[in-house]
């Protein structure tokens, strides 16, 4: 019975990770660009939160509706001025630049915010359950998951049946060719950035609800959904689901069998996909 | 009328010369430097040999890693086991340190291999995570909290009593004198291997499987083997490193041993701020970090806050590092490896 109950806590544990890995699966997708800043953009996200509720005295979900603009023109900002000029067939530079903002953004948090652990407290909500018979939910657990399902059914709507999804499609497919056809893929960049950020918002707001966070816990979120992206298979958004819920069910069996295991399980179980599925398990794109 | 194809220029042969009077004198350093100035040394020559062997794999064979601290820390580990478990004297178990690092780069290199251009790198970061946290459960060596070389050990590491008696300073100091002798070695050993490897064959294919792999194949070069080589070879010398780092400390954590920040972060922002895929790059590198570091270490996450910007700021206007923009105003290259061809006259008598 017990056993039940973790593989539930794992998949919908999954759920959060499928949204850290979503926004950075975008990036790439579009972009070939990997932000190693990623994770802190997350945690970065979850203190402009807690700043917009403590000032504004605003419930959470209500702050991270006024965060996610803010985070959007971050977003779009940081890839029009800074990105943008590094992106090219090299991959070094991009990494570089988002490597040196990743140090200089949790030591910019660590001074503005200190080392201290913070939580969005949303009262009841923290501990209310839901009772499925089998086994009992959590709700904001289950929130998370729905949050995570919704994000990947809208983000691949926008994909496939719009027109910003098509220029996203063409400039990930050909820049060169999509310019001649009147995009501006920089701008087309710009917007698929601020919108993933909308999304590290989201994912943000569950992370700050569900356990403390501090400005030095960003590195091992931007992990966690790596791992998810590679497990589920690079250009597959339902792939990236998955493999959050296998890095969620991995992280719960382990902390069953001994709470140090936590962590490793989960690392364990990339690695295990990596040898047997090099190319994860709904493998979409060809690079 | 002759040709000749050599990489050798005016400024390289003075630079030739200047780097063996320089060692020369480093050699014979402890004889009249104090102990911080040793110390000092001690610091840059080490971060100096990180940062030419990331440079190595990042700069010249585009393998860009996140996960340096991996080797560094096993090294250091692999040290400390030999000296607490099995009794050696630290200095020879450096060589632990190094043959652990080899043995964990080749699980590490099969599985980053196998991820898609940039994802390599968190792939080596994922691998350095997951040793930090295979170590931190090695309770013999103190675990999460860590160890310390016992004093017998550090007591009685060969040469340290010659080198005590011959300059006259406390075992303390003489320990010192004996890491920065081996970090000078080290640090000149890393750099002429890397030069001669840039200037052989393998330098050549290294760089063509960097500019384009497929390319490099289809004109017959074994792009896996010379990756692999590479890899594992600096792998190798950052253990060696860390074990001599770790010597010299004398204290061990799993956190600091893997700490991302101080062995790969410090790292990069040296390679990047002198100068990527050269040479100069983290000599220059390393002189500006240590600088910074003296100036504004007390500045503590500010320090590095700026140290972040300065790295991003260098790839966004000088993208080839200060000494890329001194190699474009003067043309000077210390340590060339562009092949170019020369042709003699002959002579009319």
């Amino acid at each position: 019975m017990i056993w039940i109950d973790v593989l539930v806590q794992g998949i919908l544990l999954g759920g959060l990770y499928a949204l850290f890995a979503a926004g950075l699966s975008l990036v790439f997708g579009i972009m070939r660009l990997v932000n190693l800043a990623h994770g802190d953009l997350i945690v970065f996200a979850a203190f402009a939160i807690l700043l917009i509720t403590g000032t504004l005295g605003l419930n959470p979900f209500l702050a991270a509706l006024l965060a996610a603009p803010l985070m959007f023109a971050a977003g779009w900002t940081l890839q029009r001025f800074v990105l943008n000029r590094v992106l090219g067939k090299d991959i070094l530079p991009p990494l570089l630049v988002t490597f040196g903002l990743s140090v200089a953004l949790q030591n910019g948090m660590l001074e503005i915010f200190s080392a201290d652990s913070q939580r969005l407290s949303v009262g009841r909500l923290e501990s209310a359950s839901i009772d499925l018979g089998v086994v009992t939910v959590g709700t904001l657990p289950l929130l998370t998951f729905a949050s995570a399902v919704g994000v990947i059914f809208v983000l691949n709507r926008i994909f496939y049946t719009t027109a910003l999804g098509r220029a996203f499609r063409a400039v990930s497919d050909d820049p060169t060719t999509a310019s001649l056809m009147g995009l501006n893929p920089k701008s087309i960049f710009a917007i698929a950035t601020g919108l993933a950020m909308v999304i590290v918002t989201l994912a943000a707001l569950y992370l700050g609800m569900r356990s403390n966070f501090d400005p030095s816990i960003g590195p091992a979120r931007l992990l966690y959904a790596f791992q998810a992206v590679i497990i589920g298979g690079l250009g597959s958004l339902w792939g990236t689901l998955a493999g959050g819920a296998i890095i969620g069910v991995a992280q719960t069996f382990g902390a069953q069998i001994n709470p140090e295991w936590q962590i490793l399980a989960g690392h364990i179980a990339f690695l295990v996909v990596l040898l047997i599925r090099p190319r994860g398990l709904f493998p979409r794109a060809v690079d | 009328m002759t040709h000749s194809v050599t990489t050798r220029t005016r400024a390289s042969s003075i630079a030739g010369i200047a780097a063996l009077a320089l060692i020369g004198v480093g050699l014979i350093l402890p004889a009249f430097a104090s102990r911080s100035l040793i110390q000092d040394l001690f610091f840059i020559l080490t971060m100096l040999t990180l940062a030419q062997l990331w440079n190595l794999i990042a700069g010249f064979g585009g393998m860009v890693s996140v996960g340096q601290q991996a080797f560094v820390g096993i090294g250091a580990y692999a040290m400390f086991a030999g000296v607490i478990l099995w009794g050696w004297d630290p200095v020879p178990a450096i060589l632990l340190g190094g043959l652990a690092a080899f043995l964990l780069a080749i699980p590490m290199a099969f599985f980053a291999f196998r991820l898609a251009g940039a994802y390599f790198a968190i792939g080596t970061w994922v691998i350095a995570e997951i040793t930090r946290l295979l170590v931190a459960q090695w309770k013999t060596l103190g675990g999460g909290t860590g160890t310390s070389l016992p004093r017998e050990a550090t007591a009685d590491i060969i040469g340290v009593a010659t080198i005590a008696d011959v300059f006259g300073l406390r075992d303390a100091a003489a320990r010192d004198v004996l890491a920065y002798w081996l970090a000078l070695a080290l640090a000149v050993g890393t750099m002429a291997a890397i030069y001669a490897l840039l200037r052989s064959r393998t330098g050549l294919a290294l760089a063509a499987v960097r500019d384009n792999d497929n390319a490099a194949q289809s004109v017959g070069v074994d792009a896996r083997r010379v990756k692999w080589t590479v890899f594992l070879s600096a792998a190798t010398m950052t253990g060696f490193v860390g074990a001599l780092i770790y010597v010299q400390t004398a204290r061990i954590s799993p956190d600091a041993a893997f700490s991302v920040t101080n062995w790969t972060a410090y790292v990069i922002f040296i390679a990047v701020i002198g100068g990527i895929g050269r040479l100069e790059g983290p000599i220059l590198g390393v002189l500006v970090f240590w600088g910074l570091q003296t100036v504004f270490a007390d500045y503590g996450s500010w320090y590095l806050l700026a140290l972040g910007l300065l790295a991003i700021a260098t790839m966004l206007f000088a993208p080839r590092g200060l000494w890329g923009l001194i190699h474009d105003r003067t043309g000077i290259a210390l340590f060339p490896v562009q092949r170019r061809l020369v042709t003699t006259e002959p002579n009319k008598t």
